[in-house]
Parts: structure tokens; sequence; C-alpha cells
């Protein structure tokens, strides 16, 4: 079965990854910070408030969320994240992307070589309910969200 | 977005490659958000929430000496998040090599570069930059380029400044280029209300469940809470206000709140009334089984959930001097009915280095002391930022504490009563 969404294009870039599906915000200085400061190469998710990613790696995974939450340091950690090469495959948002993410995103981008990190918002809260971990995604160079099970 | 033809000509490359990257950055998250044009930043003061020399950030030392060697310096002066590290805090030999030699040991040099950067001064760090005794207090309708969750909030809601929740490192390039892209917060439309909040408790709700409660529902969305005048009243008060600092703190970090009204007390709900609030706005209910619910929802993640707690935190984000004040009495009382002289946990209230110092000044200085109580101006988060945390059964007040570490969350009176009394 395939099914396709329909998104903003936030960063661009084409990607194929499994998906891992957070259905709560992401807080991503809860998410991230253990496995930066301790050199977790998987990116193990620490957030301990996230069920549906808590102790799962999120390295190379096309990253399902509704937004990011938390910290003001959100960005700033999604930023060494890309530097450290240990960032998601992709993020692709059911809402409209928030600032902190926003922000992670577009510093990656303007001030780092070479960071491969789509980011699709807006896609909606049907995607959200359809996507389930482990379910190949590719990101279309239109920003077509192509969802496989 | 319009930009003048001066800020055209910086993104253009006319103040060098580095003032250009900082210029795209903020065209970039302005056009994101569908900002129409830059606004000047207007407070006298900046504040930045990264204030810890992690390892693991080093990426982001590298960029802000980019900015240094660049000369792209902001003329406007900051405060800065708490220190990571206080020696009065207590930690074994383990957990003192963690901190020093694999976690904070880039602090001095980092320092270096805050001094560089334009830190205020050598007390300027603390997460309530906001408080009488540190000095960044906005004045309303102030534009902010701040990062800090609770910051951002208190200074939209309580001193009824505009700032959006930017992330670290947005907050310095804001402050460097001046201004700030318009959009969200600082728009009219942007600061009303999606959320009706009615609270309808049976006594004061705790600050920082109610805080939690309402952060997890509206995520960040603008909740206009109500219910709330029989247990504030309607003056700014030292307490209301250290009551919404804490109140902030957790609908900031249990979810991405940037503002919130309360009828009748913060300045634009005094102003503007219902008027704030959006048509279809959704409603939210908040009776004591709901704070009970939310509370009782929360995951313990100790080893093992009956421990006994081997350390307490009270102070995040940081306390005013009249909670400082209000703590020592409390625990003066719960000590004198429990028959104990000392705090039976380990405690440490946290507090911004001047509050600390204006703290000392008084009688409360030496009788806070005599409890046991370890008074310090450390950052509890960064300190338990480590994996040797996990496995230390820490209890808090703090809902913000919570969520990003392994402490355990109890309400204020929980709290007085296990170090007053000790037990589990």
């Amino acid at each position: 079965m395939m099914k396709e969404f329909k998104g903003r294009i936030v960063a661009p870039g084409t990607v194929t990854a499994p998906a891992l599906v957070s259905h709560g915000g992401l807080n991503t200085l809860a998410s991230f910070q253990k496995a930066l400061q301790f050199g977790d190469k998987k990116a193990t998710c620490g957030d301990q408030n996230n069920p549906d990613l808590y102790g799962k790696e999120m390295l190379g995974k096309a990253l399902c969320l509704p937004q990011t939450i938390g910290s003001t340091t959100g960005g700033l950690v999604l930023y060494c994240a890309c530097a450290m090469g240990r960032q998601p495959a992709c993020m692709l948002f059911s809402n409209p992307i928030d600032s902190l993410a926003a922000a992670g995103s577009i510093l990656a981008s303007v001030w780092l070589e070479g960071v491969n990190m789509p980011v699709v918002d807006s896609l909606g809260d049907e995607f959200l309910n359809y996507v389930k971990d482990g379910m190949s995604i590719t990101i279309k160079e239109d920003g077509t969200v192509v969802v496989e099970n | 977005m319009f930009l003048t033809d001066e800020q055209q000509a910086i993104l253009n490359g006319s103040k060098g490659e580095t003032m250009a990257k900082v210029m795209k950055t903020l065209v970039m998250y302005g056009e994101t958000f569908g900002a129409d044009k830059m606004v000047p930043v207007t407070s006298e003061y900046n504040h930045l929430v990264t204030s810890f020399g992690l390892k693991m950030m080093t990426p982001v030392f590298d960029l802000m000496q980019q900015l240094i060697d660049a000369g792209a310096v902001s003329g406007q002066k900051f405060s800065v998040d708490p220190r990571p590290l206080d020696k009065n805090v207590p930690a074994n030999f383990l957990q003192n090599i963690i901190f020093n030699v694999a976690m904070y040991a880039k602090q001095d040099s980092y320092e270096k570069q805050l001094n560089e950067l334009g830190l205020m001064n050598e007390d300027a760090f603390t997460c309530a930059c906001y408080l009488d005794q540190v000095g960044n207090k906005p004045k309303k309708g102030d534009v902010l380029s701040w990062a800090e969750s609770s910051a951002v909030v208190y200074a939209n809601s309580v001193l009824g400044a505009r700032c959006n929740r930017n992330s670290g490192i947005m907050d310095i390039m804001g402050s460097i280029a001046g201004f700030v892209p318009h959009f969200g917060l600082l728009t009219d439309e942007g600061r009303k209300a999606s959320w009706i909040i009615k609270v309808e408790t049976t006594k004061k709700p705790e600050a920082q469940l109610l805080g939690s409660a309402i952060g997890m529902k509206v995520m960040e969305d603008v909740p206009y809470i109500t219910g709330m005048e029989k247990w504030l009243g309607t003056e700014l008060n030292d307490d209301n206000c250290a009551y919404l600092k804490d109140f902030g703190a957790a609908t900031a970090s249990n979810g991405a709140v940037g503002l919130y009204h309360i009828a009748g007390l913060t300045p634009e709900a005094q102003e503007l009334g219902e008027s704030l609030v959006l048509e279809n706005a959704q409603v939210y209910v908040i009776d004591d089984a709901e704070l009970q619910r939310v509370q009782d929802n929360y995951p313990v993640i100790w080893k093992n959930p009956d421990a006994k707690p081997k350390l307490c935190f009270v102070g995040c984000p940081h306390m005013s001097l009249q909670q400082l004040i209000n703590w020592t009495e409390a625990v003066e009382e719960g000590l004198k009915a429990s028959g104990n002289k000392k705090v039976q946990i380990p405690t440490v209230f946290t507090t911004a280095p001047a509050v600390k110092k204006a703290f000392e000044q008084t009688e409360y200085a030496e009788r806070l002391k005599a409890t046991g109580v370890i008074l310090s101006y450390i950052c509890p988060l960064m300190y338990m930022n480590n994996p040797l945390a996990g496995k230390m059964p820490v209890i808090t007040c703090s809902n913000k504490l919570r969520t990003y570490t392994t402490a355990r969350y109890y309400t204020e009176a929980q709290i007085l009563e296990k170090i007053t009394k000790g037990g589990n």
C-alpha cells in the first residue's frame, strides 16, 4: 500500500528512510541531550515523557511528529546533532513547524556545510494518524511525502 | 518579506560574509513564519539560553568564535542562563570527574567567549534575569531577541514585552543584527488566545502542576485563563509574580507556551479582557481531579521507585528573594513540627547570584543555613544532565526539572514534608 501526502517544504531535499513516529510533541533537548553528550552514535531518544520514542534510535530515521516542544535550546541541540552527523534523515511535521525546530533546520542549512536533512511541515493530522514506525518514507523533490507499507 | 535598503545590503555582503550569514539566518527564519518585515530590538538587554560549556556543544562554540572573529558582536549586553557547576552542591568523587572532565570541560573557554560577546556582568547567570536584583527587566511593548523558554513566557505574559520563542543561537543573531523578523508573538494577532482555560479547583492550584496541565494540552497555543482571580487577585505583587514565574516555566517546558493571559491579572488581559480570545477558541476545564490525573500520570523512572531520596532541588526556575524568605520560614516551621533540627534529605535551593547576594544581606540567610539547606546559583537541570543522575533518586517541585531529567515531581507541600520529616 502506498499513500501520498502534500506539505510545505521548509528545507529542500530528497530522501528515503524508515519512519519513526511521535504522536506527542518532540522535546528536542530531552530527546537528544544524552545521546549527543555521551557519544551515542545512533542518537537513542532519552525523553522519558515520550512513550513513542523513548529508547528508540533516531539516527537516519524519517522522524514524523506534530511539532517540537520544550527548552529553547531545542534549535541549537538540533544544530549540534546535524554538525555531529546524528540527525534524523528528515523531519516531517503534521503541524506548521515551530520556531525551535525551524531554527535548528535553518542554522544547519546556513552555517554547516553538506548537511542534508529535508524538512516538510503542514502534512496534516491524517499523515500522523496513518504513518507507523518502520513504514518506508520517501520525500520527492516537490515535497510530496510517499508512505509505503 | 520587506527588507530596508540597509538590511538588503547586509544580506548582500556589505558588512562581510559573516554578517551576511547572520542576516540570511534571520530572513529564512522570518520567511518560514510569514514575517512581513524586520522590526528593531528595543530592549536594553538581551538574554541567551546557552550558559554551559558542554562538550556536545562544540559546534555552537565554533559558531560563536566565527562571530567574534568577524567582529559580529552585539552592542546590546546580555544575561545568560545559570552556570552548571557549584562546588557547594553535593557531588561524589565520580560525579566531580564526570562534571569537570567529561561534561563541562569547556566552561572556562565558553565564559571567555560570553565576555567577548557582551555578558552584562559576572553575576548575570540566571534563567530568571527579570528579577529586580538582576536588572534585565524589559518594559511593556519592548521587542526582544531572547531565548530561554521560562524567561520568554514571563517577559511576554507578565511584563507585556514581545518575543518569540527563539532558539539558542537565534537569540544572539537578532541582537547582533539589531532587528528580528516580525511574526507570531510580536504581532497583535499572534498574541490572541485560541484556548480558554477554566480553572475550577477548590483550592489555589499548585503553580507548576497547573502550568504542566495547560502546557500539555495547548502545546504552543496561547491560553486565556479564567477562574484565577479568587486565588491570585488582580495585582502583580511579589507573590503573584513568583507564582507566574513557576507556572509559566511549566507551561513552556511541558508544552511550548510562549504567552498566556490570566483574566484580570496579566497586563494585556487587564487592558483588553476577553477581546483577546479568538472566535471558536477551544475550552479546557481544570478541576482538582484533572490536576490529580496529571500528577498521577508522570512516569517514575527511578531504578527503585521506592528509593529514599538522596537529593532535593527547589528553584527551577531560580527562586525570587521573597520565595527564599517564604521557604526559609516554611522549612523552619516544618522542622519544628517534626522535631528535627536539620533537613532530612540533602536539599539545594537555587537562585540568581544577585538574588543570593541580596538574600545573604538578610537575617534569613543564617536561618536557612541553620536548617541545613544549601543555597546555590547553579542550574539543577545541568547538574542532573549526566548518566549518574539516573541512578540517583532526586526529588523536586519543579515540573521543568521533572520534564528534562529523572527527578521525581512532588508538590511544594509534599516536598516540604519530605525534607523536614524524612522518609520516602
